[in-house]
């Protein structure tokens, strides 16, 4: 009812235009951290319905406004203050950059007149976060607020989405204007989206029939469009085996015959395997990251490269591509999903390649070795597979556990995974996983963990408990920083050095300090129960499960070599 | 390969920044930068040259389109764009002839003479880059005792 009387020209302070606004664009709720510069917005909080959810550091509140944008296709909402706020968020900006997240960030600044003064908390925020948004605002009048925050959403999360921020010079959230809530607005320079061109899928679609042994490789941008039903048609109409990137993982169900897993560094060894040995790949919604593709070279050859992105800048930055596809990487294959129907293209045959496909698929699920301990990372990753609805959101941290998840979680119901795969910033899973729980409370969200990485933002617990989010981390507890561990001992001859974490904290006692359930599992009985209590429990949960600080991820494909160069476990 | 890069932006602050830093964060080099406001007030022209192989530079452009504060991307076809720079030369004179020989060469290179002192002359030369090279050359062995140069301004011409 409000937002109808204001549709009107009235008059209102800035701060009260920027919670008007975001109400407008449906925001519920904002993860962040009061302080000096951002009072006048803070205030607006009793008197709207959008929900505060207090965080503990504003680093936190970034990733739950990532985690949330994440699972919910729309932008999370994070607030900071002045200075010491504001820098604060910024690896969390820089993460949603890295992974394409629609979030708005939004800042208090200090005065006009005290900006460039060195005043108390200022910060240049502007400068400092312009490399790592997609763009920023910083209103000098009230009046220029509405237009900010309705351009802000708009670019958020249109086209490849990604990270807004909004600087708020707190004399423009106390002054008082006539304000106008634009619903029709232009930027010039800002094309999110162009139609697909139609000959290029064309092309497309002839390059995969006439190839030998084509492939798929999904990447983030096929998740990002929720293009998974397209993506499915594509792969069983043609018969294309499917890997992803790891940001890809769970674009295509990893239970699916046809389904490879990741490729990669950590990747799947059948997914590298098959890669490499590919003629022809479709390569939808994907960077070829480093971490993806290893040395650009070897992957290029031999190989026709389709690549689909919604992003124009993305094609031939890291790949060369044959041909290219740009736009919605969904209205990409629904051209092509109509295509293959007009060509009453039906399944094809199971060719030479799908056999070998299958083949490769089937040895090494027999063959790669695991851990041999009773708690070694497969059989614990594939005991919470087993026991979690299909449905259910997993984030994770950064490091051994989340290559562990890519290698032995199979995603179900895809677009229910989610990591920091482009910057890698340790801390992101639980505050993400607290975001993704805001978005989705109807299903579990878990935060698959390693101890290093969780001992970055587990200060989260109080907001996960006072807020009431019930989450469950679990933590793969080496108590080492385990990945650097790792490439200490494969390429630094054992020289450990600033890995050990010790046996500190206890994260049961942890847990329980901070009002959360606090459950340790040391056996394979143990766990069962652990993850049925947590699940049934209305309190954010935190698992710990003591592992060999001595396994490591296994394959891995050393940094600046080909993909056909796995390391395997010995 | 040698590109000139026409890129119209919107008229307001802090947009040099962002697209100076656009190239260090990209890894690409600027050779020369221009800016300036154009016939809408609304908008400036910037024209960049820049230097790199043909994936490069056609990388530079997307990504320049990309930024939303770009309204225009152009590489412009420098036999199909007129390109000038203008560029001050302070030159040393050694002995009673060099005024004169420095005068001739300005003429030459269709340049103008200022500021002449009894130790030194300032020529002025609005050129193509590589003109402007010839010419500094050619001025080199009097000894050039300070150089400012604009950086390129391009226009594609008509029809092309």
């Amino acid at each position: 009812m409000e937002i109808e009387m204001i549709t009107e020209m009235q008059s209102m302070t800035g701060a009260k235009a920027l919670m008007t606004a975001m109400e407008k664009e449906g925001v519920r709720q904002v993860f962040g951290l009061p302080g000096g510069a951002n009072l006048p917005m803070y205030d607006e909080f009793a008197r709207c319905d959008i929900r505060h959810i207090l965080v503990r550091h504003e680093q936190s509140a970034a990733h739950m406004a990532d985690g949330f944008g994440r699972v919910s296709r729309k932008p999370g909402v994070c607030f900071a203050t002045s200075g010491p706020g504001a820098t604060n968020i910024l690896t969390g900006i820089a993460t949603a950059q890295a992974d394409s997240a629609p979030m708005v960030a939004v800042t208090g600044q200090v005065p006009v007149a005290m900006i460039g003064r060195d005043a108390f908390q200022e910060s240049d925020i502007i400068g400092m976060a312009n490399p790592v948004v997609k763009y920023a605002f910083q209103p000098r009048t009230a009046g220029e607020v509405p237009e900010a925050v309705r351009k802000g959403f708009y670019i958020a999360e249109t086209g490849r989405p990604g990270p807004v921020l909004i600087d708020i010079p707190k004399d423009v959230q106390q002054n008082e204007e006539e304000m106008i809530f634009p619903d029709e607005f232009k930027i010039q320079g800002y094309h999110p989206w162009s139609d697909p061109d139609i000959v290029a899928v064309e092309k497309a679609v002839d390059a995969l029939m006439h190839a030998q042994k084509p492939i798929i490789l999904a990447g983030g941008g096929a998740i990002i469009s929720s293009a998974f039903a397209e993506l499915q048609a594509v792969a069983e109409t043609l018969m294309l085996p499917v890997v992803t990137t790891f940001k890809g993982k769970g674009a295509f169900p990893e239970t699916h015959p046809l389904a490879l897993g990741p490729i990669g560094m950590h990747g799947h060894a059948e997914a590298n395997k098959m890669m490499t040995e590919a003629d022809c790949v479709l390569a939808i919604g994907t960077r070829f990251s480093d971490r993806s593709v290893g040395t650009f070279e070897a992957f290029e050859k031999r190989l026709k490269i389709i690549h689909m992105d919604v992003d124009p800048a993305e094609i031939g930055k890291n790949q060369t591509a044959q041909i290219a596809v740009v736009g919605d990487v969904r209205a990409s294959l629904r051209i092509m999903v109509k295509i293959l129907a007009q060509k009453a293209q039906s399944k094809a045959e199971e060719t030479p390649w799908i056999k070998h496909v299958k083949e490769t698929k089937a040895y090494w699920k027999e063959n790669l070795k695991l851990h041999p301990g009773e708690m070694g990372a497969a059989k614990i990753l594939r005991k919470l597979r087993e026991l979690l609805p299909p449905e259910s959101i997993i984030t994770t941290e950064v490091g051994q556990h989340q290559m562990w998840a890519s290698l032995f979680y199979d995603v179900i119901q895809p677009g229910t995974f989610f990591s920091s795969t482009g910057l890698g910033t340790m801390g992101w899973g639980f505050p993400a996983s607290i975001g993704a729980k805001v978005a989705r409370p109807d299903v579990p969200v878990v935060d698959i963990a390693g101890d290093g990485s969780f001992s970055m933002t587990e200060n989260s617990l109080a907001t996960a408990v006072l807020e009431n989010i019930p989450v469950i981390v679990f933590i793969l507890n080496n108590y080492s920083l385990g990945m650097v561990a790792q490439w200490q001992r494969t390429f630094y001859d054992r020289r450990m050095i600033g890995v050990d974490q010790g046996r500190c904290p206890d994260y049961v006692k942890l847990a329980e300090s901070y009002g959360a359930q606090g459950l340790r599992a040391q056996s394979m009985d143990e766990l069962d129960g652990a993850i049925k209590t947590a699940l049934k429990s209305d309190i954010a949960t935190v698992i710990d499960i003591p592992i060999d600080p001595e396994e490591d991820v296994l394959p891995f494909v050393a940094p600046g070599t080909s993909l056909s160069e796995m390391i395997l476990p010995s | 390969m040698w590109a000139i890069l026409s890129i119209l932006v919107e008229n307001k602050p802090g947009i040099l920044f962002k697209v100076t830093h656009l190239f260090r964060s990209r890894n690409f080099n600027i050779d020369s930068i221009s800016v300036g406001v154009t016939e809408n007030p609304g908008y400036s022209r910037m024209t960049i040259t820049t230097v790199g192989d043909e994936k490069q530079v056609a990388q530079i452009v997307k990504q320049l389109d990309k930024m939303i504060d770009t309204v225009e991307v152009k590489h412009l076809d420098e036999h199909k764009a007129v390109y000038r720079e203008l560029s001050i030369f302070k030159i040393r004179l050694n002995n009673a002839n060099d005024s004169m020989e420095i005068n001739k060469l300005a003429n030459a290179y269709g340049a103008k003479v200022h500021d002449v002192k009894k130790d030194s002359i300032m020529v002025e030369l609005t050129a193509t880059p590589d003109q402007i090279k010839a010419f500094e050359d050619l001025a080199r062995p009097f000894g050039i005792l300070e150089v400012a140069r604009t950086g390129v301004a391009a226009l594609q011409r008509s029809g092309a």
